[in-house]
């Protein structure tokens, strides 16, 4: 019976994908989803780790920003030319908000999936998703308030799907 | 002729690759998709989905910008 199977797993040969997922603003948030999402509609068996600032991915309730502070690569296209914005300016109250509302508009009109839209995708082509218990406690976030899906996990757990997996990321 | 048709045009990586999946798991092994897009990323993308997945690329053309793919499903998967 078990040499069966393993035949059967032989035969198939599954590929597998790992991701860490540290980072939760708006830009940062898309190159996991696409990644996973693309991964298992390739038929690979994904996990994703969701760690630090990466945890508030899995809320039920996304409000994504992001800042243009520190990030001098960050232009917008304006009106034929390409916009970047001082340091200083982030620091008034506002202009962040702003910013990520005109980076949304900007994903909108151009076609890119929302962040939602990609996490659904992703748990509906059932990728694993696993939050840091870790994070959880010391952000004191709860299962209930994430979407779900999710189960909890720690770097064990991480290690073993990564083992196991013939794409590592650290996003 | 293609049994299905999918209109991916104007959207942006990754999801012409995702809609077609989605389509590719309603259909029959051994029928065809067309899939219609703007992103000239799919060129490469269907390429490697397909070389990936083992479903078969028949057909991938540009008129215009617009790009059109038949993919026929895998017997095996």
């Amino acid at each position: 019976m078990a040499g069966t199977m393993h035949e059967e797993s032989e035969s198939i040969a599954t590929r597998r994908m790992s991701l860490i997922v540290t980072k939760g603003t708006l830009d940062w948030a898309y190159p996991p989803f696409i990644l996973a999402t693309t991964a298992a509609a390739m038929d690979f068996e994904v996990n994703m780790f969701f760690t630090f600032y990466g945890l508030p991915l899995l809320l039920k309730n996304l409000d994504l920003k992001l800042s243009p502070l520190g990030n001098p690569a960050m232009k917008m296209p304006m009106a034929g030319v390409h916009m970047g914005m001082p340091n200083m300016a982030s620091m008034i109250p506002g202009v962040d908000a702003a910013a990520s509302k005109m980076m949304q508009n900007l994903m909108n009109k151009k076609g890119v999936a929302s962040i939602q839209e990609l996490r659904d995708i992703a748990l509906e082509g059932g990728v694993k998703m696993i939050a840091c218990q870790m994070t959880m406690d010391l952000f004191e976030y709860k299962l209930e308030d994430m979407v779900s899906g999710p189960t909890i996990g720690g770097a064990a757990t991480y290690i073993e799907a990564a083992s196991n997996s013939d794409i590592n990321l650290f996003i | 002729m293609a049994d299905q048709t999918l209109d991916a045009r104007g959207l942006n990586c990754p999801l012409p690759v995702l809609r077609a999946k989605q389509a590719l798991l309603g259909m029959t092994p051994g029928d065809t998709l067309e899939v219609l897009a703007t992103d000239p990323g799919s060129v490469a993308d269907f390429a490697a989905f397909c070389r990936v997945t083992g479903h078969a690329l028949l057909e991938s053309a540009c008129t215009d910008g617009d790009y059109r793919y038949r993919i026929q499903k895998s017997v095996t998967r």
